[in-house]
């Protein structure tokens, strides 16, 4: 039909779109490819670290090297050679483009599919930015608040010598150091990332992004972020951003640790965008990220939500461990894969505590050749009295060469423990398509109006102005996968 | 002159045939009804006009406004002002009825050249329209014909007809699964859509419907073919004495 060609351009266009991906050319400040203690001290060095912070580091590669890495998930790629690569890249200084002009036109489509405003869509470019929109002054403005409510919301590098008590305190305390291979790495080399701070009573003013925080931009591969709310403190965090990503650094493994104490709240959305590499998959990133939260204090609750449309290869499992009586887990989740990409992503719920909820929503897509998978484990353990789980998992195919896993891990131990699990796989129906495209809408259209609404549970957890702009990524990602 | 003419249709599923050489003329301004027993392809016809995948023509040809329609995906036919209102009307859980019918306005709107209504517009519109066919703002609110009674999905079907306003629209059993209440919205609704510019096909198995909505010729389909038309009469007929003498005269 007709819609053959449109389709072959869109393939084009869609794959086209990361081709000025790693172009950028960046000055950097490099130390030696691989690792050993001397990197280690180099990285700490640089930082300005005190002495503690520096053994920390030292004790983690020490009990890395005796790792092994994980192979467990349902995901291949080749073996990464850890000796070939650089653990300290700090970029000097981004070249300043003066105007949009000299943008990728690609790129620009993209933002404007988006609906990003042109100020941001500047920042985002790296063009310089004009007095209208000084992101150093609004990013000022911002710090200047949070102080006013004695909220901390810094670089991890500078908390380390601005805060050492609350990151010696906190850090490595939800995520073990040994968890696993990644997170033994990133302890070893993590050089920068998020710490945020709420005091107790305080509600954070306003939602907290990584876009506001100064030096935020090339926190590198092994992001590192901790984030604690005293009692009935309250903080929406928001990570990453719907533009795409690139980052010459195939291997990302961030570590992120929540910690909510007494009827204190954290929500946490993440948006992941990075470039998935080709239509086989080649020179996507590789995102292996441990995130976790503890819910240490009673009636505190901690909520996941992420949109993942990026990256090569997927590895993440944001969980929570709920020690408090009464505390909350959530887990709300929107996994996109299309061409070549792989997924195994899911969550950890550890009910510890009495009466403890945990809730989790996962949607998957698999269009392409790509694999999705659902890998979940609920835990009640002997002291959940009366803990309560719910989880639904459903499975979107489109096309016939994709496909989606779905593997519950269910350990319960207390009787009076109540667990549900749904799952459902479907197809994006050829009815449904029909529907919509008799009312004009195109087979793109169409997809993304039907793919949304299969995600609908989920986007409406985002915070509002992440929302709208998710709701265009889904069709973006998806674009082509039909015809 | 014809806005919509079918000549010779043929058209197989799965190496059956089901339209063995179909013609249909209709013209400007004018209300079809094509009648049947069951089996004798009608939906098969509807789906073919509207260009569903896997109902191509195997030979003849359909012209729209004296375009061909069989080289157009859906969207494309319906960007020219073809309807098709569905027998059983699709369910797409998650999507607000509300978004969905902006969205598909304003892509006819866009189409058309014309200005798309803003938000806060379209539902004032949107209202208007709605209150015509005795939809509620909280129906609005639900997710598209998801959980609607039979009686509701068919009035949203119409309802989208209103908001697209098309040249031809075809009405697949709309009347079925309607009590007498609902088929007299309906109908009305489809009544006040009709002018000198447009033209209607509906699609039926009752006569009960024609009370309501008169139409200009009547055809009798049977075997993937017209065996027989007429005026409005000719539905009487068959209220009365069945489809079978019909077909014997044929035979």
């Amino acid at each position: 039909m007709v819609a053959t060609t449109e389709t072959i351009n869109q393939v084009k266009t869609t794959t086209d779109k990361y081709k000025y991906g790693f172009s950028t050319e960046i000055e950097v400040d490099k130390a030696p490819k691989g690792l050993n203690e001397d990197i280690i001290r180099f990285i700490s060095q640089k930082k300005d670290e005190p002495k503690w912070m520096l053994d920390w580091r030292l004790e983690a590669f020490k009990k890395w090297k005796r790792m092994e890495k994980p192979n467990w998930a349902k995901v291949s790629f080749p073996d990464i050679d850890f000796q070939d690569i650089y653990y300290y890249a700090a970029p000097k200084s981004k070249k300043k483009l003066n105007s949009l002009d000299e943008v990728d036109p690609e790129l620009l489509k993209t933002y404007e599919k988006l609906g990003i405003p042109l100020n941001e869509q500047k920042m985002l470019a790296g063009v310089a930015v004009d007095a209208v929109f000084d992101s150093v002054s609004v990013a000022t403005t911002f710090r200047e608040k949070l102080s006013e409510v004695g909220v901390i919301f810094c670089p991890i590098s500078e908390a380390i010598i601005n805060h050492p008590d609350l990151v010696k305190k906190y850090i490595g305390s939800v995520v073990p150091v040994t968890d696993n291979y990644y997170t033994a790495l990133n302890s070893a080399v993590f050089t920068d990332g998020s710490f945020v701070y709420i005091p107790k009573g305080v509600k954070c003013p306003m939602e907290l992004s990584t876009y506001f925080r100064i030096n935020e931009k090339n926190t590198g591969q092994f992001e590192r972020t901790l984030i604690i709310a005293e009692d009935e403190g309250y903080v929406s965090y928001l990570e990453g951003c719907t533009a795409p990503q690139r980052d010459e650094n195939q291997l990302h493994a961030a570590v992120v640790e929540l910690v909510a104490m007494n009827k204190s709240q954290i929500k946490y959305s993440t948006v992941q965008n990075w470039y998935p590499g080709d239509e086989k998959g080649k020179g996507g990133i590789y995102n292996f990220v441990t995130k976790r939260g503890k819910c240490l204090g009673e009636n505190s609750k901690i909520s996941w939500t992420q949109v993942e449309t990026g990256s090569s290869i997927t590895w993440k499992y944001p969980s929570c461990i709920l020690m408090g009586d009464n505390s909350i887990g959530e887990f709300y989740s929107v996994a996109i894969t299309n061409n070549a990409q792989q997924a195994d992503t899911g969550t950890k719920m550890i009910h510890i505590g009495k009466n403890t909820k945990s809730t989790i929503i996962s949607k998957g897509i698999s269009a392409g050749k790509s694999q999705n998978t659902y890998r979940g484990q609920v835990q009640i353990q002997k002291s959940a009295y009366n803990a309560r789980n719910f989880t639904q998992c459903d499975s979107l195919l489109i096309g016939d060469t994709c496909s989606a896993h779905t593997v519950p891990y269910i350990n319960q131990h207390v009787s009076n423990a109540k667990v549900e699990h749904e799952a459902t796989t479907s197809k994006i129906s050829e009815e449904q398509l029909f529907y919509c495209m008799q009312r004009g809408l195109d087979a793109e259209q169409a997809t993304s109006m039907i793919v949304n609404g299969f995600c609908k549970e989920v986007m409406k957890e985002l915070p509002m102005e992440f929302a709208v702009e998710a709701q265009k990524l889904i069709g973006i990602s998806l674009e082509g996968s039909v015809g | 002159m014809p806005i919509l003419e079918i000549k010779n249709a043929e058209l197989s599923i799965d190496n059956k045939k089901i339209l063995k050489g179909l013609s249909l003329s209709v013209n400007e301004g004018e209300t079809h009804a094509i009648m049947g027993p069951n089996g004798s392809g009608k939906s098969t016809l509807s789906y073919m006009l509207a260009g569903r995948d896997g109902y191509e023509l195997d030979n003849g040809s359909i012209t729209f406004d004296n375009i061909d329609l069989t080289l157009l995906s859906p969207d494309e036919r319906s960007n020219l002002g073809l309807f098709l209102a569905f027998q059983y009307p699709v369910e797409l859980p998650g999507v607000s009825s509300t978004n969905f019918l902006r969205e598909i306005f304003n892509s006819r709107k866009k189409y058309l050249g014309e200005n798309e209504l803003s938000h806060l517009d379209f539902i004032k519109y949107l209202r208007k329209v709605a209150e015509n066919l005795s939809i509620k703002d909280e129906m609005l609110k639900r997710y598209v014909n998801f959980g609607f009674s039979g009686g509701e999905k068919k009035r949203f079907e119409i309802l989208q007809m209103a908001l697209l306003n098309p040249k031809i629209s075809v009405l697949d059993e709309t009347d079925s699964g309607l009590d007498v209440d609902a088929l007299k919205i309906v109908s009305e609704g489809v009544n006040n859509l009709k002018d000198k510019k447009n033209a209607v096909v509906v699609i039926t198995h009752y006569q009960r419907l024609l009370d309501y909505i008169k139409p200009d010729i009547v055809h009798i389909m049977s075997d993937g073919k017209i065996i027989k038309s007429g005026d409005a009469d000719l539905a009487l007929y068959v209220e009365k004495n069945g489809y079978s003498e019909i077909l014997n005269e044929k035979s």
